[in-house]
């Protein structure tokens, strides 16, 4: 019953904040409590938020969990430490993916081509790189245990890395995205352009697709787990 | 001088003087990489903005056609296990680390003369700066790249997989590095790329602190 009452309350949430992100209308000076105010320089652009950066949000959420499990894997070795990372990891590599189509489709539109080398296609493009190289060290290894220990110390070591992607990278290098060191007529978005509605849909669509992650990654977990028992019992 | 990691360089360098593998096939590499751009490049005049990249490309694939060598070799000739019983991880990495710092820092002084020799546009007007890039490279280069060929040489020794999980992990250093090589061919001055000097200085950090603490769980089977 619990379940359910989730479930609904996700659907719910999802097909509002779809609906209020695709059809709020963006207008001067809004007055009314489902109008957006107008960013110069995004105009109808500024409506990808809703969708873009859940996405990028969600991939590295998802990394984060992987290699919080590839740290609980070395710590105790449990086997079951590494499906669920190997699970988040399925689900990172899907939402980066995501993440890189819809905003280098966004780029098409607002910057006139759709890749162009910005700090942060670079950091979503190296985040994919990790992913891609993760799994080919994964299918490398046929040795269940060493697979294992190999892969979370892999995750381990990209993790590290992952800082200078996102958050000095972006800082250092000069960029068209919006937030960015040198962006003055966007200006963060975030911060202070957006007003108090856009900032609740845009909030609360983050929290959906985040429920929605976790959902799917107890689903991915679950699969995975029974793919193992029944391969166990198949073999012995 | 006859503490364990530096006689484990020692056997390491003997070793490596005996056979030449290594060194051999990185001095072949470096040739290969500079002349396919020589040859690509022609008679054209290329931009300033090129060479500082075109050098850490040709720093990073000569990087990996050798740096694997001090961990796959072992595991190739059986001695894994060996080196196991005489010495402990911390130990086995130091000594596989000054082995490859020692290999970098060769390997990249040759690059570096060729290739101030053959390009013209090459010109360092800040050479302090591009001196503190250059070390602070070279170390990260090694530490990143010795602790994969760790990884690489447990995961059967695949040899295309090293590029593949180096490139991820060294982007952040190369992009870095080129952004400071273009400073010192531009002539920026210290104070105005202090920022991109303590990045460097962070990632080498960074990378031995996670390589010494990670060491140990690839080592030990």
């Amino acid at each position: 019953m619990k379940s359910i009452a989730w479930k609904v309350f996700l659907f719910l949430l999802l097909a509002f904040v779809s609906v209020a992100g695709i059809a709020f209308p963006i207008v001067e000076n809004p007055t009314h409590w489902y109008e957006f105010p107008n960013i110069p320089g995004l105009e109808q652009n500024a409506k990808i938020i809703f969708f873009h950066v859940p996405t990028a949000w969600l991939t590295v959420i998802a990394f984060l969990m992987s290699t919080i499990y590839s740290f609980r894997y070395l710590k105790r070795k449990d086997p079951d430490d590494d499906i669920k990372s190997y699970a988040a990891a399925q689900l990172g590599i899907i939402f980066c993916i995501l993440a890189t189509v819809t905003g280098s489709i966004w780029s098409k539109f607002a910057w006139g081509s759709f890749w162009s080398w910005d700090p942060r296609q670079s950091s979503i493009f190296a985040l994919l790189l990790i992913y891609g190289a993760w799994f080919a060290l994964r299918s490398s290894i046929e040795n269940e245990e060493k697979r294992a220990t190999l892969s979370a110390v892999y995750a381990i070591i990209a993790f590290v890395t992952v800082p200078f992607f996102i958050f000095i990278m972006p800082r250092i290098m000069t960029g068209l995205h919006p937030g960015s060191a040198d962006d003055t007529n966007a200006g963060p978005v975030v911060d202070f352009k957006m007003n108090a509605n856009m900032m609740l849909i845009f909030y609360l669509s983050l929290i959906g697709f985040t429920i929605l992650y976790f959902w799917m990654w107890k689903l991915g977990y679950k699969s995975l787990m029974f793919k193992e028992r029944i391969n166990k019992q198949l073999r012995g | 001088m006859s503490s364990k990691p530096y006689s484990l360089f020692l056997k390491d360098f003997r070793s490596e003087l005996r056979t030449r593998y290594a060194i051999n096939s990185l001095a072949m590499f470096i040739i290969v990489a500079i002349s396919v751009i020589l040859f690509s490049i022609g008679n054209e005049k290329i931009n300033e903005n090129l060479t500082a990249g075109l050098f850490w490309v040709v720093i990073f694939f000569t990087a990996m056609s050798g740096l694997a060598r001090v961990f796959v070799s072992e595991e190739e000739r059986g001695t894994t296990m060996t080196l196991q019983l005489v010495a402990s991880p911390s130990t086995v990495f130091t000594g596989k680390l000054i082995f490859n710092l020692v290999l970098v820092f060769c390997m990249n002084t040759v690059i570096a003369l060729l290739y101030s020799a053959l390009f013209d546009a090459f010109v360092l007007r800040n050479f302090a700066l591009f001196l503190y890039t250059f070390i602070l490279g070279n170390i990260g280069l090694a530490i990143a790249s010795t602790i994969i060929a760790a990884i690489i040489s447990k995961a059967g020794a695949k040899g295309t997989l090293y590029p593949v999980l180096s490139f991820p992990i060294l982007l952040p250093l190369i992009l870095t590095a080129v952004q400071l090589t273009l400073f010192s061919i531009d002539g920026t001055t210290f104070e105005k790329s202090i920022f991109e000097l303590a990045v460097v200085i962070c990632y080498d950090v960074i990378m031995l602190t996670a390589s010494y603490m990670l060491f140990d769980f690839i080592w030990k089977d």
